[in-house]
C-alpha cells in the first residue's frame, strides 16, 4: 500500500471520450505495467463524441495522397496549423481508422467489402470514413467496449475534476468531487491527460452537449498553460434552429444545396464557384465552414434569410436525394428533423443556420500532445496542437482524436515509466481545494449565506456577451463590450452561493463550476481575439477585413494573470512545404 | 393551454428515507421536451431537482426516466404528448437511486462487460495489412445490434429484471449478438457460457416490451429469442457430437 | 476536506431517523409489489398468456394418461373414454381447445423474433415467416381433421 492507496496511478486520463479513451489504450499497450485510470464527469459513453455524425478523414484510396489531404487540411487552416503536425496527422490517420476497424467499429462498406468515404466540405479528394451518419457513436462505442477489455484501465466514473495537483513544478494528480457521494479526493498520477472536449456551452446556440464546458481547458489554464488560438471558433453552417442540434454536413456531401428565402443558392454569390446539380468536391455546399457560415451572415444582411421565431435561417434541401439515398446514407439526418423539427426531409426543406460547432483553440501542446507543464498532456478538441489552425475541415476532429490521443498516451506513459515519485503533501492540497470549494461555492451549507443571485442569470448574460461580441463577425467594440461583461460576470459569480447544500449527487454545484470554467475560457476566447488585428479563417474582424501574415502568421498564446486581463504571447506558425497561398474554393 | 403539472419522484438521501412526489408547474411550449420542462425547474424553480442530461438529441443515453410508467428518453418525448397533465415523472424503474431521478448504472456496465462486447479474433491481423473485408450484407446483418445507445431503458421496461437483478438484460444480449453476428469475430464460444448460465438468456420469458421501448430499435427481444434457438442447437450439438462443441 | 465520517441524527416529517452518514448515501432500492403486473395492460396480457399456458400442460398430461389407458388395454380404454365424455371434461376440452389457439396465435406471431431465414442474399421478412407458420398450421389441422373423419 502507498501513501495514497487505491488512488495513486501511473497515467491519469481526464474525459472518456474519444481521445480519452484512444489514450487509455496507448497507455495500456505501450506498457504493461503501468496503472491507468480514466476519470470522467460522466460515464464514457455519455461523452459528446458519441454526437459526432459525418466522418473522420483519412487517406486511404488509391487516388489519394497524404499531400493531397495535407494541403486541404492547411489551406483550409488558412494557414495557421502547424505544418509538420499536420504531416504527422494525415501519415498516421490510416492506420488509426484501420485500427478503430480491428476493434470493430462497423464502418459502411463497398459491394466488395473495402472500406467506403464520402465527399466532406473542404477536402478536394472522398476521404472521409463513415460508419452511416453515426460515426462519432461508433467510434466512440468501439473504443469504450474495447477497453473492457483492459482490467487494468480504472474508472472513475461520474467524478467532477476541480483542479489539477502542481506541485515541484509538475502535474501530479486532480482533486475530483465523488459526485455520488460528495467525498473530495486526490487522485495522483504521474501523468496527467487532458481529454474533456471543446466548450461550446460558452455560447447560446451550440451543436455542443451539456457536459461540454471547457474543464480541461479552464484546469490546465488556470495551472499557468498557455490557451493556444482560442479566437477560433467554429461556427458549423448547418445547426436546427431551436435545439442548435447539428444536420451533419455529409446532407451536403450527398448532394443537399443550401438555398436561401428566394430558394437560390446563394453561397455562388460568395466566391465558392457554380451551382452544379451534383455535389463538387470544394466547392460551393462542399466550402471550409468558416466561409459558408460567413456566407451566411452577409445573406442576412442582405435580407435574404428566412425570419423565424430563434432568428434567422436558411434551408437546406436534400429532397432531391430521394428517400432510398437518404435512408442509407443520413438516416440520422431524418431521424432528428422527423423527432425535433417534425419535418420529413424526404418532402421538406430542413431550416438550418450557423450553430457554435468547436474550438480550434485549446490547450497548447507540442506534436507529443505535452503541453509546457511537466507530467501534464491533452489531446482531442481539449488541445490545440494546432493541426486546424484557423478553420478545421470537417471530419478532421474525430481522426484527430484518434491521432494525437494514441500519441499523448504513448508520451505519457514514458513520463510516467520514469517512476518519479509524488511530493509528501498531495493531501494537503486537496485539503485546501476542498475548503476553497465549500468557500467559494457552498457557504450555505454554514449557513453563512452570501449573494444568493441565481447561477443561471449569468450564465445567460454569459451567452448574451459571446454571441453579441464574439460571433462570427467581431469588431474590437463588440469585443471589448464583452470583456466588461464576462469580468464583471466573473466577479458576480465569485459573490453567489448556490442553494443546494448536498453532498450526494450535487448537480448545482457542477453547473456553478462548469460555469467558472465556461468564464475562464471566454476571457481567453475575447482578449486573443481583441489583440488579433486582422482576419483569418473563423476569426473575421469587421475592423480590420483581410489577412495580415506579416504580423499575424503566429499563434496566440493566452495566459492566465492574477487579477487581470491575460497575457498574450505569440508563437510562430511552423512551414514545412506548403508556404501561405490564397484560399481558393470552387475556382 | 398554459401551463402543465409535473409530479416528480423526488429522492434525498440526506433529508428523507422515502422517495416522494413533488409537484411543478411549468409553462406549456409546443418546442418543448419533457427534458426542457425539466431544465425550466431546475433553473428557475428549484436549483436541486437532480437528473442527468446531455447531448439533448438522443444519442448519449444520459436523459432516460419513467415518464406516466413508460421508460423514455425525456429529450425526446414532447410535453404536447401528454397534456393536459398531470405528468408524472419518477427514476427508471428497477434500478437503485441515488438521488431523485439519477439512478445506478454501474450495475448494468457490469452485465454488458460480461457478455464481452469487444471483437474477439482468432488470429490477430496486423493493421498494415489493412482492414478485415466486410460486404454490405455482412455489415447488415449485426448493425441493428450495435445501435444500442445504453440508455437502459429496455431494462425498465422488463419486469424478469425486476424480479430478478441478476438477469444479464437486454441490452448486454444484444451487444453480445452484436458481436456473435459480427463476420470479423471468432467469440461466439466465449460469449456462449455467459449467455447460457442461470441469469442468461434463458430467464427471458418474452414479455417483448424491451424492444416496445428501445429508442433505437435494436431489437433486444429479437436479439435474445435468436440466441435461445443458436443455444438449444449448440447443447443438442454438444450432446449428439460432444468432440464437435464449441471450446 | 472532511473525511471524517459524521453521521447526522436528523429525522424527517414521520419522525424516522434518516441513516445519512456523510460520503455514503443509502441508495434506494424500490421493490416490486407481488401485484406489479395488474397496473400496467402489457405486463396483464403478459401474465395472462404464462397463466393459461397451464391449460396447454393439463392437455398435454391428459394425452399421456390417454396413452397410457390405451397400452393398459382395451378396459382401461373404455374408462378413459366415458371420463372423456363428461361434460365437466368436454367444457375442459373446449377451454383448453381456445388457449391452445391463443398460443398457437401468439406464437406464430412471435416467430420471426427468433428466426433469421434468407434466400440468397435477401432476408425473408417477417410477414412471410408468419404466413408460412399459419399455413402450415392450416395444412396439418385440415390433413389431422381429415384422418380422424375418414377414420
Amino acid at each position: 500500500m502507498t501513501r495514497y492507496g487505491p488512488d495513486e496511478h501511473d497515467v491519469l486520463i481526464v474525459g472518456g471520450g474519444g481521445a480519452g479513451l484512444r489514450a487509455a489504450i496507448a497507455v495500456a499497450e505501450a506498457n504493461p505495467k503501468l496503472k491507468i485510470a480514466v476519470i470522467s464527469k460522466v460515464y464514457p459513453m455519455r461523452s459528446h463524441t458519441v454526437s459526432a455524425e459525418g466522418g473522420s478523414a483519412a487517406v486511404i484510396k488509391s487516388n489519394d495522397s497524404l499531400d493531397e489531404h495535407a494541403y486541404d487540411t492547411i489551406s483550409g487552416s488558412d494557414w495557421l496549423c502547424d505544418q509538420n503536425a499536420v504531416e504527422e496527422f494525415v501519415n498516421e490517420a490510416p492506420k488509426e481508422l484501420l485500427q478503430l476497424e480491428h476493434w470493430g467499429c462497423p464502418w459502411s462498406r463497398e459491394p466488395d467489402g473495402s472500406i467506403s468515404v464520402r465527399s466532406f466540405g473542404g477536402m478536394k479528394i472522398k476521404r472521409t470514413w463513415y460508419a452511416a451518419d453515426k460515426t462519432g457513436f461508433h467510434m466512440l462505442h468501439t473504443l469504450f467496449q474495447t477497453t473492457m477489455k483492459y482490467d487494468r484501465i480504472h474508472r472513475y466514473d461520474e467524478y467532477f475534476v476541480t483542479s489539477l495537483m502542481v506541485d515541484d513544478g509538475r502535474c501530479q494528480g486532480v482533486v475530483a468531487i465523488e459526485l455520488t457521494t460528495g467525498k473530495i479526493n486526490a487522485i495522483a498520477a504521474r501523468s496527467v491527460i487532458l481529454c474533456t472536449g471543446g466548450c461550446g456551452r460558452v455560447f447560446p446556440y451550440t451543436t455542443n452537449a451539456n457536459i461540454k464546458s471547457g474543464d480541461g481547458m479552464a484546469l490546465a489554464y488556470r495551472a499557468g498553460v498557455p490557451m493556444k488560438d482560442m479566437e477560433f471558433v467554429q461556427y458549423h453552417p448547418t445547426g436546427l434552429p431551436f435545439t442548435g442540434i447539428l444536420i451533419t454536413e455529409a446532407a451536403r456531401a450527398e448532394g443537399g444545396y443550401l438555398l436561401n428565402k428566394d430558394g437560390y443558392r446563394y453561397l455562388q454569390d460568395y466566391d465558392l464557384g457554380k451551382p452544379e446539380p451534383k455535389p463538387v468536391l470544394r466547392s460551393m455546399e462542399l466550402g471550409p465552414r468558416d466561409r459558408l457560415s460567413q456566407a451566411f451572415e452577409k445573406e442576412h444582411e442582405k435580407g435574404q434569410t428566412i425570419e423565424g421565431p430563434f432568428g434567422p435561417f436558411v434551408h437546406l434541401d436534400i429532397k432531391h436525394l430521394g428517400e432510398d439515398v437518404i435512408n442509407e446514407k443520413i438516416p440520422f439526418v431524418r431521424e432528428l428533423c422527423l423527432k425535433y423539427e417534425n419535418i420529413d426531409p424526404v418532402k421538406e426543406y430542413i431550416p438550418v443556420r450557423p450553430v457554435v460547432h468547436y474550438m480550434m483553440g485549446g490547450i497548447h501542446t507540442d506534436i507529443h500532445g505535452a503541453t509546457p507543464l511537466e507530467g501534464l498532456y491533452a489531446a482531442g478538441e481539449a488541445a490545440c496542437v494546432s493541426i486546424n489552425g484557423a478553420n478545421r475541415l470537417g471530419s478532421n476532429s474525430l481522426t484527430e482524436c484518434l491521432v494525437f490521443g494514441a500519441r499523448a498516451g504513448k508520451a505519457a506513459a514514458e513520463n510516467a515509466s520514469q517512476g518519479k515519485s509524488f511530493s509528501r503533501n498531495l493531501e494537503a492540497i486537496a485539503m485546501d481545494e476542498g475548503r476553497r470549494i465549500e468557500k467559494a461555492y457552498l457557504s450555505n451549507r454554514s449557513g453563512k449565506t452570501k449573494n444568493s443571485e441565481s447561477i443561471v442569470t449569468i450564465r445567460e448574460e454569459m451567452h448574451q456577451a459571446m454571441k453579441d461580441g464574439a460571433g462570427i463577425f467581431r469588431t474590437e467594440k463588440s469585443l471589448k463590450e464583452s470583456q466588461n461583461a464576462i469580468q464583471e460576470l466573473q466577479d458576480r459569480l465569485l459573490r453567489t452561493s448556490i442553494g443546494d447544500t448536498s453532498y450526494t449527487f450535487n448537480t448545482e454545484l457542477t453547473s456553478a463550476m462548469e460555469l467558472s470554467y465556461m468564464l475562464d475560457v471566454a476571457e481567453a476566447v475575447i482578449q486573443s481575439a481583441l489583440k488579433r488585428d486582422e482576419s483569418r479563417g473563423s476569426h473575421q474582424r469587421s475592423d480590420h477585413p483581410g489577412r495580415d501574415d506579416d504580423k499575424f502568421l503566429v499563434h496566440s498564446l493566452a495566459y492566465k494573470t492574477e487579477k487581470d486581463l491575460p497575457r498574450i504571447d505569440y508563437l510562430p506558425v511552423t512551414i514545412t512545404r506548403w508556404p501561405p497561398g490564397e484560399r481558393i474554393y470552387g475556382r | 393551454m398554459e401551463s402543465v403539472t409535473l409530479q416528480v419522484l423526488r429522492y434525498l438521501p440526506e433529508e428523507k428515507s422515502e422517495p416522494f412526489y413533488q409537484d411543478y408547474d411549468v409553462p406549456f411550449q409546443k418546442k418543448w421536451v419533457i427534458l426542457d420542462a425539466l431544465n425550466y425547474i431546475k433553473d428557475h424553480v428549484d436549483g436541486t431537482l437532480t437528473y442527468r442530461w446531455s447531448c439533448r438529441m438522443g444519442v448519449c443515453g444520459s436523459c432516460g426516466m419513467m415518464v406516466n410508467d413508460q421508460p423514455v428518453l425525456t429529450c425526446e418525448t414532447f410535453l404536447e404528448t401528454y397534456l393536459p397533465g398531470p405528468i408524472r415523472i419518477a427514476p427508471l424503474s428497477y434500478f437503485a437511486v441515488i438521488r431523485d431521478l439519477v439512478v445506478n448504472t454501474d450495475d448494468f456496465l457490469g452485465k454488458v462487460k460480461r457478455a464481452k462486447p469487444w471483437l474477439i479474433t482468432d488470429e490477430l491481423k496486423p493493421v498494415t495489412e489493412g482492414e478485415y473485408r466486410q460486404t454490405p450484407d455482412e455489415l447488415k446483418e449485426y448493425k441493428q445490434y450495435s445501435m444500442c445507445i445504453n440508455c437502459m431503458l429496455c431494462y425498465s421496461a422488463c419486469p424478469i429484471v425486476g424480479l430478478d437483478p441478476e438477469f444479464v438484460g437486454p441490452a448486454a444480449v444484444a451487444l453480445a449478438q452484436r458481436y456473435n453476428y459480427d463476420s470479423r469475430d471468432d467469440g461466439h464460444g466465449q460469449r456462449n457460457k455467459i449467455l447460457m448460465d442461470d441469469d442468461g438468456i434463458y430467464s427471458c420469458t418474452l414479455v417483448g416490451e424491451c424492444s416496445v421501448v428501445c429508442p433505437k430499435a435494436v431489437d433486444p427481444a429479437g436479439a435474445i429469442q435468436r440466441y435461445k434457438v443458436t443455444g438449444a442447437v449448440e447443447w443438442w450439438k454438444s450432446v449428439v457430437m460432444p468432440w464437435k462443441s464449441d471450446k | 476536506m472532511d473525511s471524517r465520517e459524521s453521521t447526522t441524527s436528523r429525522t424527517d416529517d414521520a419522525g424516522v431517523e434518516i441513516p445519512y452518514q456523510r460520503f455514503r448515501p443509502k441508495r434506494y432500492q424500490p421493490r416490486m409489489s407481488i401485484f406489479w403486473w395488474i397496473h400496467k395492460k402489457v405486463y396483464l396480457r403478459f401474465i395472462i398468456r404464462e397463466l393459461t399456458s397451464v391449460f396447454v400442460a393439463i392437455y398435454a398430461v391428459i394425452l399421456i394418461v390417454k396413452l397410457n389407458a390405451l397400452l393398459r388395454g382395451p378396459e382401461s380404454w373404455e374408462v378413459m373414454t366415458a371420463a372423456l365424455a363428461t361434460p365437466f371434461s368436454i367444457v375442459l376440452h373446449v377451454i383448453i381447445l381456445l388457449f391452445v389457439v391463443y398460443h398457437s396465435i401468439t406464437w406464430f406471431l412471435l416467430a420471426p423474433t427468433a428466426t433469421v431465414v434468407r434466400l440468397g442474399r435477401k432476408r425473408i421478412p417477417d410477414s412471410a415467416i408468419i404466413a408460412v407458420n399459419f399455413l402450415m398450421w392450416l395444412v396439418l389441422s385440415v390433413a389431422v381433421g381429415w384422418i380422424i373423419l375418414a377414420v
